[in-house]
Parts: structure tokens; C-alpha cells; sequence
């Protein structure tokens, strides 16, 4: 159990990553992106070819980063700003379009074959009670808890930081308080995509690359965030962290081929209690 | 009369556009009248498949079944359990905003896709179901078979077609187009927004298991990888979008030629005879260009080529 507990924190902290940017873009934009699993695929196959280059890990990290970034904010100027005004569905069936593209795109450059970051076996630590841990999941951790503190930095300190919670709290009030929305959402996307990026990164050294990669973990993206409360970043930290340890303490009752349904599971219950989420606010998207 | 190859391929292709139809259809009365935004039609199609397979097939010691019921019972099941599994998901979504569902729908067809591939007993997991029976596929030779079945789905499609249209015109259909405008309204004029949209839901739900049942019936094989839930569902709303949501003219015309263009490219592929790998970046290739053909048609022709006729006077 207290290996499953280990390995809920480590799926957790990736789902976090993702689940921060898909509430921000969630809740600010109003509409809920389906390519920001491909999004996050795009960030670590952008990290495989720049460690070819032979870049050391906190370059290729960052450079990852700011490139998905880019793809984010140019994938919001070219398609989801001439939709924004005819409502969130359109949107919402826009971005599986823009999903589907990424991921084949991603499949046509890199090939459809399983990819590692390196192919040597990493031995694990042995911890008490029973535990291990492998040297690059303690980076994970580690590189996972950094960002989310300066995520929280981000917010609480910085102009626009507040700027964009104060819009995913209420868009027309932001805009009246004066507000520039147009750099929020630029803001938000270059955010958003680049901690996509980082959960990409982090999942691929957790697993191996493939072009499904991000999608495959989008369910449980959308469950965390959904978990937390639309538009809280807060709420969607606790909400990656309960869904990674659900996911994976489920495998000691029921087969690990189950672990998507697991965070399905906990979602219809959520919608089913308390749509809002644990953070959210009472009646606001019903 | 002999069928020969270039009329027995267009049979192949006009039933698989039959139950295509019968899949655009069900999604039309879902979307482009109550604006019920599901994307996980492979799911209700796969439930179709599998159950309308398991009552129909004799006794096998790889999966349930052996009930050997007739065609028609397994349809009929096929409709029954895709409507109630909509049922399941329409009431804890319902009540939300539409994106809730949205997301529901996409976990229910990924569930589902897990089941069929993690429970043997039930479904031979990966290997699939084989051998499920057809009407007449016995007495009929192969042509003809496919011929007569044709004339099966062309019924089930005309009577898809039919009820929706007359959905349409009626008092049922203009309270679920208010309830897609404006729910707010529709409320405001004492209906209740919730049945109507889990009837809209639950309807689409059963036509689109009974086009799975269809299928699983004319292939005579399912197995999970038929259902690769986002590229299937995708295909449908593309086929629905081209059309006109809203217009079940349009949702016919578009699976026909969204359909065409599909395997065509396919077919084209195929011919081309590259290796594997470039086989897999080609029907890479064939997505995107679909992917970008949808948000050229969102962005520029947002009604499709149809699009939805008026219903008010002017």
C-alpha cells in the first residue's frame, strides 16, 4: 500500500501539471480544450529532439517549454480567437479537430514507435517500509513540486498573475475593474502550454513516448480539474493528487488496465455530489 | 442477374454509408436539434455491436452467449442497452453545462472500450467475436447477401430518417430546438429541459446501437480495435457537420461523401503499396487533412452545405 501511495504521488504530480493549465484555459476562456493532452505530447517529443542535440536537461527542459508555449498561443490565434464568439462548443469540437492534428502531425515527425528519452534501466532506490523509488521519479517529484511553486508565486505576486485569477473568477468584472483580457488569454496559453510541456516531459521520463501519450491521460486531466473547481489552479493541484492516488491504490482491488475508468469513476461522482468542486463555488456552472 | 466486382464494391460501400447514416442521424437529433454535445458515439455504437453479437451468436467457449437469438432480438437488445447506458450517463450531465456531458460521454466510450478489451468472458477481449450470424447470410450467395442487406439497412436508415423528421415538425423537436437556443426560455415556458434533453439523448443513443448491431451483423466480426473511440466519433461529427446539423438531408448527404472520401483515401492508399511505416504516416496524413477540413468548414461554412431550413414563418 505504501508502495501504491508512492506511485499515486508520482502519477499525480504529472496530473497536476497538465490539470493546472486545462482549468486555466477552462476557466478563462470558457471552454474546455480537448488538445491539451496533445499539447503536452508535443512538449515531450519537442524535449527528445532537443536532448539529441545533446542540450543539458534543464535547457532542453526550458526550451521545451517556451516552444510549446508558442504552439499554444499560435494554435489560439489562428483557430480558437475566430470561433471564441460563437460559443463554447464550437470551440470544444474545434479543439478535438485541432487535437487529432497535433497527435498526427507529432505521429508523421517523430513515428508511431514507442521513443525513451534513454534507454538505460534505472535501479531503484530501496526506502523503508518497503518503498521504491527510481532515481528519475524523485526527479519527477521534485521537478513537479518546483513549478508548482512558482505557479503559486505567479499568482499571488505578479500583476498579471492576479489579473488572470481574477478573470477565471468572473471575466465581466475583470474586464470592468479594467482588465486587458487580450493578454490574459495570451498569458494564459503560454502558461498553460507550458506546464503542458513539463507534464509531457515528466510522463515520458515516468513511461516511454508515444503519439497517444497525451490523450490517453486526458480523462484524468479533465476528472482533476473538474475535481478541483473549473478555473482554480489551487483547486486542480488537490485534484491531480487525489486522482494519481486513487488511480493507483485502485490497482490493488482492481486490474491496472482500469485505471482511466477509475478517474471516470471519480468524476460521475463528483457531478454526481457536487458539480462545483471541492473549490469551486456553489451553483456557478450549473 | 450476376453482381460483378465494380457493383459488389458499391454494395460494401453503400451499406457501410447506411449505417453511417443511421450514426449521423441519431447524432442529429442529438446535436443538431437539442444541442447535446456527445463524443462518445463509438461507445454507444460498440455497446450496439457487442450486444446485439452475444444474443445472436451460437455457443462459443471464448465469450457469453449462446442464446442464438434472431437478428432482429439483438438489434432490438443492441437499441435497448446503448439507450439505457445514455440513461446512466444523461443523469448526472444533464443538469450541467453542455462540456459536462461532453467529457462524461468521452469517459463512457473509453470505459466501455476497456471493458471489451480487459473482459474476456464477456466480449474474447482483444481477439474479438466472430462468426455473428446475418438473415439469410446462409441461403443467400455472398452478393446477393450483401444485396438484401442493403435493402435492411436502407429500412432502418428510412426509418431513422423518418423519425426525426417528423421529430422535426413537431411540438416535441420545436421544444428541444428552444431547449438548443436558449434553455433559459424553454424553462421559462414551463418545460421540463431535463426529460426533454434525456429523451433527445436516450433516443440518439438507441439509434446509434442499433446501427451498431447493423454492423456487427454485416461484418460477421467485432473486436475492440473497430471502436478506436476518437477517430470513429470524430469521423460522425465531421459527417454531421459537412451535412448541416439540423438538416437530416444533410446528415445523409455528409456520412455518404465524408464516407466516399474516407475510404477512398484509403483505398488509394492501399493501391499506392508502401511499406508499413509509411502506410501508417499516410493514414496519419488522411487525419489531419479531415482535421483540417472540419476547421475550415467551422471557421468559413459554419451551417455546412445544408444547413438547417427554417421552421418559422417569416
Amino acid at each position: 500500500m505504501e508502495q501504491l501511495i508512492v506511485n499515486g504521488i508520482i502519477t499525480g504530480s504529472i496530473i497536476v501539471l497538465g490539470a493546472i493549465g486545462l482549468t486555466l484555459t477552462y476557466g478563462i476562456l470558457r471552454f474546455a480544450n480537448f488538445a491539451h493532452g496533445d499539447l503536452m505530447t508535443l512538449g515531450a517529443y519537442a524535449a527528445l529532439t532537443l536532448a539529441g542535440m545533446n542540450l543539458p536537461f534543464g535547457v532542453v527542459f526550458v526550451i521545451a517549454m517556451a516552444f510549446t508555449a508558442a504552439a499554444g498561443i499560435l494554435l489560439d490565434t489562428v483557430l480558437y480567437r475566430p470561433l471564441r464568439k460563437r460559443g463554447s462548443i464550437v470551440l470544444l469540437i474545434s479543439s478535438i479537430g485541432a487535437a487529432l492534428l497535433l497527435r498526427n502531425l507529432i505521429l508523421i515527425i517523430w513515428g508511431p514507435r514507442m521513443r525513451y528519452y534513454s534507454p538505460d534501466i534505472q535501479i531503484a532506490y530501496m526506502l523503508p517500509f518497503g518503498i521504491r523509488i527510481k532515481p528519475d521519479e524523485i526527479l519527477i517529484i521534485g521537478i513537479a513540486a518546483a513549478l508548482i511553486v512558482l505557479v503559486h508565486l505567479f499568482l499571488k505576486k505578479t500583476r498579471i498573475g492576479k489579473a488572470m485569477r481574477a478573470t477565471a473568477d468572473n471575466a465581466e468584472l475583470a474586464q470592468i475593474a479594467g482588465i486587458n483580457t487580450d493578454r490574459v488569454v495570451m498569458w494564459t496559453w503560454g502558461i498553460g502550454c507550458a506546464l503542458a510541456a513539463a507534464a509531457g516531459i515528466l510522463l515520458g521520463m515516468e513511461v516511454q513516448l508515444r503519439p497517444q501519450m497525451g490523450w490517453d491521460i486526458l480523462l484524468p486531466l479533465f476528472a482533476a480539474a473538474i475535481l478541483g473547481g473549473i478555473g482554480r489552479p489551487y483547486g486542480a493541484m488537490a485534484g491531480g493528487i487525489i486522482i494519481g492516488l486513487s488511480q493507483e491504490i485502485s490497482t490493488a482491488f482492481i486490474s491496472t488496465a482500469y485505471k482511466p475508468a477509475v478517474s471516470f469513476a471519480v468524476l460521475i461522482l463528483v457531478l454526481l455530489i457536487r458539480p462545483s468542486g471541492i473549490f469551486g463555488k456553489e451553483g456557478r456552472w450549473s | 442477374m450476376v453482381i460483378g466486382g465494380l457493383e459488389s464494391y458499391l454494395i460494401v460501400f453503400l451499406v457501410m454509408s447506411g449505417i453511417f447514416a443511421i450514426l449521423t442521424l441519431g447524432l442529429n437529433l442529438q446535436w443538431g436539434l437539442t444541442g447535446l454535445f456527445n463524443i462518445g458515439i463509438a461507445g454507444f455504437f460498440a455497446v450496439g455491436a457487442y450486444t446485439s453479437a452475444i444474443l445472436t451468436t451460437v455457443q462459443s467457449p471464448d465469450h457469453l452467449g449462446g442464446y442464438g437469438m434472431p437478428f432482429i432480438t439483438g438489434i432490438l437488445g443492441a437499441g435497448a442497452l446503448s439507450g439505457m447506458i445514455a440513461y446512466l450517463i444523461g443523469i448526472p450531465t444533464l443538469r450541467l453545462k453542455g462540456d459536462y456531458l461532453a467529457i462524461a460521454t468521452i469517459g463512457i466510450a473509453e470505459t466501455i472500450r476497456l471493458v471489451f478489451t480487459n473482459e474476456s468472458w464477456l466480449s474474447n477481449g482483444t481477439r474479438g467475436i466472430a462468426g455473428i450470424p446475418g438473415p439469410l447470410r446462409e441461403a443467400l450467395p455472398h452478393d446477393y447477401y450483401n444485396l438484401f442487406y442493403l435493402l435492411i439497412t436502407a429500412a432502418f436508415a428510412g426509418l431513422a430518417f423518418l423519425f426525426i423528421e417528423r421529430a422535426l415538425h413537431s411540438p416535441w423537436g420545436r421544444v428541444l430546438r428552444t431547449i438548443r437556443e436558449d434553455e433559459m426560455m424553454a424553462a421559462a415556458t414551463g418545460k421540463d429541459v431535463f426529460h426533454y434533453k434525456m429523451q433527445s439523448l436516450v433516443a440518439g443513443a438507441v439509434i446509434m446501437g442499433v446501427a451498431g448491431g447493423l454492423y456487427a451483423h454485416f461484418i460477421g466480426f467485432i473486436s475492440p480495435d473497430v471502436f478506436k473511440p476518437m477517430q470513429f466519433t470524430f469521423l460522425i461529427w465531421v459527417m454531421l457537420i459537412v451535412g448541416g446539423a439540423g438538416n437530416n438531408t444533410g446528415a445523409v448527404l455528409g456520412a455518404v461523401v465524408v464516407w466516399g472520401l474516407w475510404t477512398g483515401t484509403e483505398f488509394l492508399i492501399d493501391a499506392l503499396e508502401l511499406s508499413t511505416d509509411y502506410q501508417t504516416k499516410a493514414g496519419a496524413l488522411r487525419i489531419i487533412a479531415i482535421s483540417i477540413a472540419l476547421e475550415l468548414i467551422l471557421l468559413l461554412r459554419p451551417e455546412g452545405i445544408l444547413g438547417e431550413t427554417k421552421k418559422t414563418s417569416d
